[in-house]
């Protein structure tokens, strides 16, 4: 038998794990919610707006993220080196080539989108283009490669549909659309519904919020490693994601805004968490970053007996 | 199910390459010089990523002795291209088809008993007819599917010999299995032999 120089990491796979069942979990206590104050067809109702938004974003998603970085689509003839780095790397990892787009931006980055694997698409700022050496932009298209691969616009998207149902209700309550709701029932507890609906949502908006944090940070991470051993290269990445985020610190703070909507899917956060950091970055800090690289580079270079 | 489950953990498995296939090559050889009269050059590469650190290097060193330590030792080399790929190729007598695909299937299966499996690209063996045209039989390790690659006369730009690489494909269908996904039929230009 084959050694495998492929190392597991239990320990992340846990932690995601968990935390899917929690927003599953956070879903189900909002419908439930619901339709225990306002009744079932309502909660039920709203249940299925979230996931019906979600379902819309996700299939929209590479139009979406593609205008809000203002990229374009590249042919090979365009971008002969690009496509032929992605070439290569869709045949080591046995996946359909994505489609191949360029945004016009000095900061660097890049970001993988797409509804399924067979549609995505795989985008780098032009900043990316003059800021990395060939071998280092080839680590961060097989991490943004490793996004497409395990469908991580399709998780994220409906392990968000919590927070879009209670984010739809918080807003439903400040158009007053809640307030019609108030005289459906009548309650002996002396709070009014919609109060009740309001606080709810808020919470469940507050929590899903931090838990997809959570979850895409993971994501990240898995991300890392499939990159770093589809390239057998993790000191590449290393060097990029090191190179990447120290240009975007030193970019001013008006750029970074502008792009700040789709910097969830991007390799490195393009806005600066400013205060609860740990907690609401999309992104593993750099040094946990690096640090797996490195535990993934000791395996890879392990001497034969 | 597999693969749900890899989407969800977000754990998808280095894809391993798949090496029997090699071995049709010997025939195919013999169906394109009865066909179309394309000949072996004699060479064979295979082409993989090496990883960083000891443990790859001293995986190739013992490749490399493992080739020229046979009775008929071939000569073998190993280059470089620009995106960072080797390629190690090895040259026999145009006519020992067996012993080159042997050779190859050699390097694959140390790099495969050392972990490195999943760092195999493709392998290339050259074929040449006698008005100069070249074609190789590219073999994908991943999709386990072989794909001709014709680089146009002249060579300045750029141009794949698409005609070509159709012909030899219909040809071999029936033989090996041949990447039904045109996409999938990377250019490589400047590899060894072509």
């Amino acid at each position: 038998m084959a050694r495998s120089r492929f190392i597991g990491d239990k320990g992340l796979t846990a932690r995601m794990t968990l935390v899917m069942f929690l927003l599953g979990g956070l879903f189900v206590l909002l419908v439930v919610g619901l339709a225990a104050t306002v009744g079932g067809g309502l909660g039920i109702l709203i249940g299925l707006g979230g996931i019906g938004f979600a379902v819309f974003q996700w299939s929209r998603s590479d139009k979406i993220a593609m205008r809000a970085m203002g990229a374009r689509e590249v042919s090979p003839e365009q971008a002969p080196e690009l496509h032929g780095m992605i070439d290569r790397l869709c045949a080591l990892a046995d996946m359909p080539k994505p489609r191949v787009g360029i945004a016009e931006t000095h900061v660097p980055n890049a970001f993988a989108t797409g509804r399924s694997p067979d549609r995505a698409v795989v985008c780098v700022t032009t900043g990316i283009l003059q800021v990395l050496t060939s071998e280092e932009l080839e680590g961060v298209l097989a991490h943004e490669l490793s996004h497409v691969a395990h469908r991580d616009v399709l998780v994220m998207t409906v392990a968000s549909s919590a927070g879009i149902a209670a984010g739809m209700l918080t807003q439903g309550a400040q158009y007053g659309g809640l307030g019609l709701l108030g005289g459906r029932r009548d309650n002996n507890n002396g709070l009014p519904v919609w109060l009740v609906v309001l606080v709810v949502s808020l919470v469940v908006y507050a929590v899903s919020f931090v838990l997809l944090r959570l979850l895409s940070r993971y994501r990240e991470m898995s991300a890392d490693r499939a990159g770093a051993y589809l390239t057998m290269n993790p000191g590449a990445l290393a060097s990029a994601l090191q190179k990447i985020t120290g240009e975007m610190n030193a970019i001013p703070e008006r750029d970074l805004r502008q792009v700040s909507a789709a910097s969830a899917l991007c390799i490195a956060p393009a806005i600066r968490g400013v205060s609860l950091k740990t907690l609401s970055s999309t992104h593993p800090s750099l040094e946990q970053r690096l640090e797996q690289l490195a535990r993934i580079q000791a395996e890879l270079g392990r001497p034969t007996v | 199910m597999a693969g749900f489950w890899q989407a969800i953990t977000g754990r998808t498995r280095p894809k391993q390459a798949d090496l029997d296939a090699l071995f049709l090559v010997p025939s195919a050889a013999i169906t394109l010089q009865t066909a179309i009269g394309l000949t072996p050059t004699g060479t064979g590469s295979v082409c993989y990523r090496a990883a960083r650190g000891a443990g790859f290097a001293d995986t190739q060193t013992d490749v490399l002795e493992l080739i020229r330590g046979a009775a008929d030792a071939p000569q073998v080399d190993v280059s470089g291209d620009e995106f960072g790929f080797t390629w190690l190729t090895v040259h026999r007598d145009p006519d020992d088809m067996g012993g080159l695909c042997t050779d190859l299937h050699a390097v694959n299966t140390t790099l495969e008993l050392e972990g490195f499996g999943p760092s195999l690209l493709c392998s290339t063996v050259p074929f040449v007819d006698s008005a100069g045209r070249r074609v190789a039989l590219v073999y994908l390790y991943k999709q386990a599917s072989f794909y001709p690659f014709a680089p146009g006369a002249g060579g300045a730009a750029k141009q794949r010999d698409t005609l070509l690489e159709l012909q030899v494909g219909e040809t071999l269908a029936a033989e090996i299995p041949v990447e039904k996904d045109k996409a999938r039929w990377l250019a490589l230009w400047g590899a060894p032999g072509l």
